[in-house]
């Protein structure tokens, strides 16, 4: 594979369907969803043929060499810059295990979540536009080793969503498309301000031998390139290491989310559209958890440890919180994105315990609940279609009339709930095993652990509720799931089924780099 | 001064002579076709674009004019590539302004006029593009009043907004109080230092013990007169009313380039007559007589957060745009206040993008309210529907205003807070820094009315002439450009920071 610009087609094939939906006439809007979904397929076979040429021995993380399908080309290169001496960003690419799994999620949910925009309306051409612009942007951010091409692509990720949740939202658009706009652009501004203090603490030696400032996160993960006073060298006694962690961790927690910083998404959730909310929950909120990976972690491998206590506390304040708050949710979506924010807990948890199983468990969870909840949202998508209303209350006996669908509700909640034999179950087994196994985190682990119970509480509930019990006269013209709808649930009803019983598919994409990253971490700095 | 020789500084003027030159060209068009003004905005046109090539052939040169022959540097004017960057933005904003009011209602109402109103913009670019180079107290007094007298009269020239003799009004009595004070000011400094030309007070200040309360109170008299013209904290009052008053091509115009005039001033005063020596870092050494830094910080600081705060209440579009562009004054200042050559050309980068991106906006306000005489937010609810060929270039003029990438202003805005955290002035990066996440609020309110609206108040298409069209859409264009593949960019604003 040496040579073909994989990553690149990737991250730009939907740029270019961008371009040709916006320029397509206004009579040809039926081709714009064929474009979207042309373009989403060709990712799809490019990230299963990124998977099949994968090297699952080459452990990444902060080595160049291990890296696989790189990409590096100087994009902007200045000599003698008054302050900067040779400013100089790279546009690097490159995949590893840790973003793999991930870039191979991004696809198969935008693949899927087009089928679910079908139906969509109001003026289909700048939908499927921004709809492809988000798509480039996620993908850009899975596989930039540069933090400057990661934060652009990070920033450009918004608007495409504010339009997304503000023009084809619910009734309440307009609030939430402006708090979720305001909320990231907040953690935006943290990051860039860690990203130039990082900037100008590290060097790098060109290819003529000077020195330069990088924004190359390889770079900035080799200690020995810090200058001896930089403002975030670890050498320098008065460095902003700390508040830079913090600050650089506040922005990951907003995408996450984390506990305090969560309450945007229940109302994006609410407000979007069924695909939105799919790509939403399926891999925007993997940005959050993926980033403190692969850049938090390695950059900072002592405050990190530091402070492993507390990101595992509030992985279970957010495990146990979301399950509480979905516990007394009336709206059905509202109920899966507090689950979503429980969920992800699980994924803090795991990386607190900065041990392999842990780490390993945190980025599979963070697919299986792409999975999972993805088809969760096109649950609720798909009997909002025909009843227009998602309270809870309203419904019951649903399995009666609509068997073959309540089937696949059967398979997704007990999925999420951790049905052993199901993929979320094998995910948050290896989470708690290996926070378990962490002396310092063993309590609160614990604590987490009532989080399977509370799941389990409001998923079977809501199961009761919604699909048992006598069918309400109202609802008995409800038809069954369509053959579109049948092409969304069957695939990801494989991959969840298929993952609970041979996980290795995807935990040895993983393995070697989680390993590679757990010693880098226990080593650096130490 | 040698006055057998005053003929060699003339090749160094060139500039500051098409451009009179020019102004009187128009005056006599003006007078000789009484009936068809048609020509005359074309006769502007061609006067700028012979004096920009004037500019550019004076590049690279480091030289002045009208020296004082006992010394080697400073006579009346400076020419080097900083003045040259400066006019080079005055008169790109001035081409710009120019077109503008070719197509703009307001302008056409006056057609009878529009030869005055040309020749009144000839004025204010003299008196700019001698601003940016002057070297000495004197002129710098002079350009500066040229400016405001000729700005004075547009401000109000219409006369068909019912607040337009307001504006003019307001700006004429803010405008005489501040310049008094900076002549005052002025006076002062020469009465202390016995000289006018910047570079021999430098020296004075250096050589003699002088009284720092006298000096710092001519200072800030001084500063007084800028700030008026910056529109910074306190001196901000005028800008929304004026702006709001004001015809909307002489708003723009006022926002752009009368601002990169008295930053160059600014600059310029601050650098020739303030620095001991450049560091190898590229830091000013100040001479110790005055705090520079952080009379700036507070200043950039308070006008930033004051300009965001309050455009967030704003209702009337052009209102809006008056206070962030004193928001952006904020962000000017800030780069200035770190002193160093890496913030002075990051003010300098910071500039070329916000000329581009607020005359965007101003631009397609004023294709706006051509059209439907109105310009409150509402009436530009829907216009990603109805007219999509200007809302989406406003949409992007609005995002690189909020600074997000891949747009020009976030390159600048970047470029602008790495040289503020290189100089260690963190609190001062991230109070700024929460303030571009307020005003993301109010430029995203602004997408929210031109694309969240209902159906039922779209307001009608805008009809709009294929200049305009392509003009706005190149100017969108730039701004993702140069947020993309900024290399050249900066290389060139490098080059250019470059003080006599």
């Amino acid at each position: 594979m040496q040579g073909f610009p994989l990553l690149t087609l990737l991250t730009f094939i939907p740029i270019f369907g961008m371009i040709i939906v916006l320029l397509l006439p206004k009579s040809a809007e039926n081709n714009v969803k064929y474009t979207t979904l042309a373009v989403t397929s060709i990712q799809l076979v490019l990230a299963i043929v990124m998977i099949l040429n994968f090297d699952y021995s080459a452990g990444g993380v902060f080595e160049v060499s291990s890296f696989q399908f790189i990409e590096k080309v100087a994009w902007i290169q200045i000599p003698d810059v008054a302050f900067l001496g040779t400013l100089k960003i790279d546009y690097f690419l490159g995949v590893d295990g840790l973003s793999a799994p991930l870039v191979l999620l991004s696809t198969i949910i935008f693949f899927i979540a087009t089928f679910s925009s079908w139906t969509i309306k109001k003026s289909p051409k700048g939908y499927f536009a921004m709809y492809l612009l988000l798509n480039a942007a996620t993908m850009g951010v899975f596989v930039s080793l540069d933090f400057f091409l990661f934060f652009v692509f990070w920033e450009v990720m918004l608007l495409p969503m504010y339009f997304l949740i503000g023009i084809w939202g619910g009734p309440r658009k307009e609030y939430a498309a402006i708090k979720f706009f305001i909320y990231t652009m907040l953690g935006g501004v943290f990051m860039l301000i860690t990203m130039i203090g990082l900037y100008f603490s590290a060097t790098e030696v060109l290819a003529d031998g000077t020195q330069a400032y990088t924004f190359n996160l390889l770079a900035l993960m080799n200690q020995n390139n810090y200058l001896t006073d930089g403002i975030l060298s670890p050498s320098n006694p008065d460095n902003w290491r700390f508040m830079a962690y913090i600050g650089l961790f506040v922005a990951f927690a907003v995408k996450i989310p984390m506990f305090p910083f969560h309450t945007w998404l229940p109302d994006a959730h609410v407000e979007a559209p069924t695909p939105i909310s799919v790509v939403l929950a399926g891999v925007l909120l993997k940005l959050g958890t993926y980033g403190i990976l692969r850049i938090s972690f390695p950059i900072f491998p002592d405050i990190t440890r530091e402070l492993m206590w507390y990101i595992g506390l509030f992985g279970v304040i957010n495990i146990v919180y979301g399950a509480l708050a979905a516990m007394a949710q009336k709206d059905y979506k509202k109920l899966i994105a507090y689950s979503s924010i429980s969920h992800m807990g699980y994924v803090l948890l795991g990386m607190a315990s900065l041990s392999s199983v842990g780490i390993n468990g945190a980025i599979f969870q963070m697919f299986n609940h792409g999975t999972i909840t993805a088809m969760l949202f096109l649950i609720v998508g798909i009997i909002y279609d025909r009843a227009h209303t998602r309270g809870l209350n309203d419904f019951g006996g649903l399995a009666n009339q609509m068997p073959i669908y309540t089937g696949f509700v059967t398979v997704a909640f007990f999925a999420a709930v951790g049905l052993p034999g199901l993929s979320g179950w094998v995910s948050e087994a290896l989470v708690f095993v290996g926070a378990f196994g962490v002396e310092s985190i063993r309590t609160i682990t614990m604590i987490g652990m009532l989080g399977i119970l509370l799941g389990a509480g409001y998923m079977l509930w809501t199961l009761q509720r919604v699909y048992l019990g006598t069918l309400p006269e109202k609802w008995k013209e409800l038809k069954d799931v369509d053959a579109r709808e049948l092409a969304m649930l069957v695939p990801l009803t494989i991959i969840v089924v298929v993952l609970g019983i041979f996980p290795s598919f995807v935990l040895n994409i993983m393995t070697t780099s989680v390993n590679s990253l757990v010693d880098f971490l226990s080593t650096t700095l130490n | 001064m040698d006055f057998a020789n005053l003929h060699l500084s003339l090749s160094n003027i060139l500039p500051e002579i098409s451009i009179a030159v020019f102004l009187m060209l128009v005056v006599g068009f003006d007078l000789i076709f009484h009936e068809d003004k048609k020509l005359i905005p074309y006769l502007a046109l061609l006067g700028l674009i012979v004096t920009g090539f004037l500019v550019v052939r004076n590049m690279g040169i480091t030289d002045s004019a009208f020296a004082v022959t006992s010394m080697n540097s400073g006579g009346m004017v400076a020419v080097d590539p900083f003045s040259n960057y400066f006019k080079l933005i005055i008169i790109l904003a001035s081409v710009i302004v120019i077109f503008f009011s070719m197509s703009s209602s307001e302008i056409k109402a006056i057609y009878k006029r529009s030869g005055e109103y040309y020749a009144l913009m000839y004025g204010m670019i003299l008196g700019m593009i001698l601003m940016v180079s002057a070297v000495d107290l004197i002129l710098i007094y002079l350009s500066v009043e040229l400016l405001s007298l000729s700005s004075y009269v547009l401000a109000g020239f219409t006369k068909l907004r019912n607040r337009n003799s307001e504006a003019s009004l307001k700006y004429i009595i803010y405008g005489s109080a501040a310049s008094g004070m900076m002549l005052y000011g002025i006076s002062v400094l020469y009465g202390l230092t016995g000289a006018t030309n910047l570079f021999e007070i430098n020296n004075i200040l250096q050589t003699t013990q002088i009284n720092i309360f006298t000096l710092s109170f001519s200072i800030i008299l001084i500063f007084v007169g800028l700030g008026f013209k910056l529109s910074a904290v306190p001196f901000h009052f005028w800008t929304p009313d004026v702006y709001e008053g004001a015809p909307l091509p002489i708003t723009a115009y006022l926002s752009v380039a009368s601002k990169a005039a008295a930053l160059a001033l600014l600059i310029r005063f601050v650098h020739s007559t303030f620095v001991g020596y450049v560091d190898t870092n590229g830091f000013w050494d100040m001479i110790s007589v005055f705090d520079w830094q952080t009379l700036l910080i507070v200043i950039a600081l308070f006008t930033m957060t004051l300009g965001n705060l309050t455009a967030l209440w704003q209702k009337n579009l052009k209102r809006l745009l008056a206070y962030s562009s004193i928001a952006h004054a904020g962000y000017l200042l800030l780069g200035l206040a770190v002193l160093s050559n890496a913030g002075m050309s990051a003010v300098m980068l910071y500039f070329l993008a916000y000329l581009i991106m607020n005359l965007g906006a101003f631009y397609v306000v004023m294709l706006v309210s051509n059209d439907n005489d109105k310009e409150s937010i509402d009436d530009i609810n829907g216009l990603g529907f109805s007219s999509p060929l200007l809302a989406v270039p406003l949409s992007i003029f609005l995002v690189s205003l909020a600074g997000i990438p891949p747009t020009f202003g976030f390159v600048a805005k970047l470029n602008l807070f790495a040289a503020v955290i290189d100089a260690n002035l963190i609190t001062a990066v991230i109070i700024a820094l929460l303030n571009t996440v307020v005003s993301v609020y109010y430029y995203s309110r602004l997408l929210k009315h031109m694309y969240f609206n209902k159906i039922e108040d779209t307001v009608a298409a805008i009809k709009v002439s294929k200049t305009d069209t392509t003009i706005v859409l190149i100017l969108a264009g730039l701004i993702i450009f140069f947020g993309i593949f900024f290399n050249n960019v900066i290389e060139f604003v490098k080059n250019s920071a470059q003080l006599l």
